[in-house]
């Protein structure tokens, strides 16, 4: 198992380092020219010269990628144009709230499918599935893009129950050490702050858990159906057990392969869909400061973010791959 | 052969997803076209009177039916004029991704090997980005505005078209009509042509309908963000994101670009099904 993990491991370095090479040349290609935005009209020569110097946009591109390769290794990708501070600071420093925002989402996402499903199974061929199938049918068919801004306006305009910006209230300070504020707050046993952040964070989360938990809803109800159609399900209902048991006890851990498989790449569409989420209820995470760096054509943010992105990316693929194994012995021993 | 597509046609009309779907378009359409004879005012006309004002049922010379915005524009004329963007992405973006999707699936799907290797590969790498982010970051490499949207949309949804024609080609080409094709002396160009394309085409109109509306929102999507075309224009993202900013004070910004936006989905989405059912023999 441990050889797995470090092959793998060892396996997602040339991919970052194609995605670092893509980037950079990328971005290079770019029409629009960055410092440009930067210099008040009427600027002299030497200033735009030296702010190209600055920037070391004055080097060939060869050379620029060196610089930018080495600093790169160490942890350093250079300073922001439109912010002024340097980039890694700033996505280590908003990077806490994305992955919670993710996490939230995904185990709502997983809890409300997995219910969804089971629900859906439990009440087979009658009513109680057809209400499944009807409100999965529904969520799947509103765009993603619009379940955010119609939380935004029901729940938070016409029927104000959640905040609708940002990530907690800004009008008292937090006073705590990292930026993963849910967690700490929760262990520090803070809970009318952590109450707060869960607030602002319900209607982001929920948003992006909903197309995800109908996805989850429909595969895992079809394989469960498949799962209840075996002999071992209907010698367990024969043997006295009830149906509630036979599939939460016993189908569900054999149909959640499949599930698991085909949420995977979903999963990192959840991480991708932050990008617009957070925008929607400017919540302040690397996806919102993503829009921001492209929008003023920051490219050293940009290229440390869409690296930051491709890690998460090879990470969930990670922890994914880990998940069968743990979840189909024949992967474990294989 | 006869030509079976008028009676499907006719068939279809009684289908009642098909008609739903084509009537809620049609309106659409012709609010486009007609924008200037509907639209009670200019949608760049700004009366800083009358800022924020909520929806008037009044019908009077200077009612604004469904309110106005932060800058006083009248927000049903905005709606009306802010379809002519969404059609014209629709449309323009559809046609240009099933043509090139459909080129690269029918080219996998019939000549296989390694052409067929490197396009399946490509469209697995492909589809395992985001869209989203995909198309933000493609649009930030093209350049803001409306051809750059189109060209983001194509790069990113031909997967879509190429992915199920193929899996169709290659279904096509081990029935017998192909089998007879080349028994009679045809050449593969004129199979690929005259046997087979015709046989995919339907499907490639289902996956058509349902396009643009991705399309839609796709374009909904980067307006919103301010990568599309500029904020003055009057595109439904662009007052989704307005309405965004003034939803405590003028909620009816953002509850008509939305309601705008997902009718207009929802009808490219229920005219596909429509089609799907009725072009699809087995499920007629």
């Amino acid at each position: 198992m441990i050889t797995r993990i470090l092959s793998r491991l060892l396996q997602a370095i040339p991919t970052l380092a194609g995605v670092a090479v893509l980037v950079f040349v990328l971005v290079r290609v770019v029409p629009g020219d960055p410092v440009a935005m930067m210099i008040p009209p009427g600027a002299d020569a030497d200033v735009v010269a030296r702010l190209y110097a600055q920037y070391g946009l004055d080097k060939p591109i060869l050379t620029q990628f060196v610089i930018w390769a080495g600093q790169a290794l160490h942890g350093d990708f250079g300073m922001s144009i439109s912010l002024r501070q340097g980039v890694t600071g700033l996505i280590f420093s908003r990077l806490p709230a994305t992955l919670e925002l993710v996490a939230f989402a995904a185990t709502l996402a997983v809890l409300l499918g997995g219910a969804l499903a089971v629900f859906g199974t439990r009440y087979a061929g009658r009513a109680g599935e057809a209400v499944v199938d009807g409100l999965t049918g529904f969520i799947l068919s509103v765009p993603d893009f619009l379940w955010g801004l119609a939380f935004i306006v029901g729940f938070g305009v016409l029927l104000p129950l959640f905040p609708i910006s940002g990530r907690n209230d800004p009008s008292y300070s937090l006073g705590l050490a990292s930026d993963f504020i849910l967690t700490e707050s929760f262990l520090r046993l803070r809970w009318g702050v952590t109450a707060d952040i869960l607030a602002h964070m319900t209607m982001p989360a929920v948003a992006l858990a909903l197309p995800l938990a109908a996805m989850i809803a429909r595969v895992l109800k079809s394989s469960l159906a498949e799962q209840m159609a075996q002999d071992y399900a209907l010698l367990s209902r024969v043997k006295g057990f009830s149906r509630w048991h036979v599939i939460v006890a016993e189908a569900l851990r054999n149909a959640a392969i499949p599930t698991v498989s085909l949420t995977g790449v979903q999963v990192t569409f959840l991480v991708g869909g932050t990008v617009l989420i957070e925008k929607i209820f400017s919540y302040p995470g690397i996806g919102s400061l993503a829009i921001d760096a492209v929008v003023n054509r920051d490219l050293p943010l940009i290229q440390g973010l869409i690296l930051t992105f491709a890690v998460l990316f090879i990470l969930i693929n990670l922890l994914l791959d880990f998940s069968y194994a743990l979840l189909d012995p024949r992967l474990r021993h294989g | 052969m006869a030509n079976p597509v008028p009676g499907t046609l006719r068939h279809a009309l009684t289908n009642w997803r098909v008609l739903a779907g084509g009537v809620l378009l049609l309106l659409l359409a012709i609010a486009a076209i007609f924008a200037s004879a509907l639209a009670p005012y200019d949608p760049l006309d700004q009366d800083l009177a009358a800022q924020l004002a909520a929806p008037d049922w009044h019908f009077g010379a200077d009612a604004h039916a469904l309110g106005t915005d932060s800058l006083g524009r009248d927000v049903l004329s905005r709606l009306i004029y802010g379809s002519r963007v969404a059609l014209t992405v629709a449309f323009v973006a559809g046609f240009l991704t099933a043509i090139a999707g459909t080129a690269m699936g029918l080219a996998a799907g019939f000549f296989g090997g390694w052409l067929d290797a490197v396009i399946s590969r490509a469209v697995d790498i492909w589809s395992s980005f985001p869209p989203v982010l995909l198309s933000i970051i493609l649009v930030a490499l093209l350049g803001t505005g409306l051809w750059s949207v189109v060209a983001a949309i194509v790069l990113i949804d031909w997967t879509r078209f190429c992915r199920v024609v193929r899996a169709e080609t290659l279904k096509q080409r081990r029935l017998d009509y192909v089998d007879a094709a080349v028994v009679a002396g045809l050449r593969p160009l004129a199979i690929l042509w005259r046997e087979i394309v015709p046989n995919v085409l339907p499907l490639a109109l289902v996956l058509l309908t349902l396009e643009m509306g991705l399309a839609v929102v796709i374009e909904a999507i980067l307006s919103f963000v301010g990568l599309s075309i500029s904020s003055d224009a009057p595109s439904w993202g662009g007052m989704i994101a307005e309405g965004r900013e003034v939803v405590h004070q003028a909620p009816w910004v953002l509850i008509g670009a939305m309601l705008v936006l997902l009718a207009t989905v929802l009808g490219f989405n229920v005219l596909g099904d429509g089609l799907k059912q009725e072009l699809d023999p087995v499920l007629r």
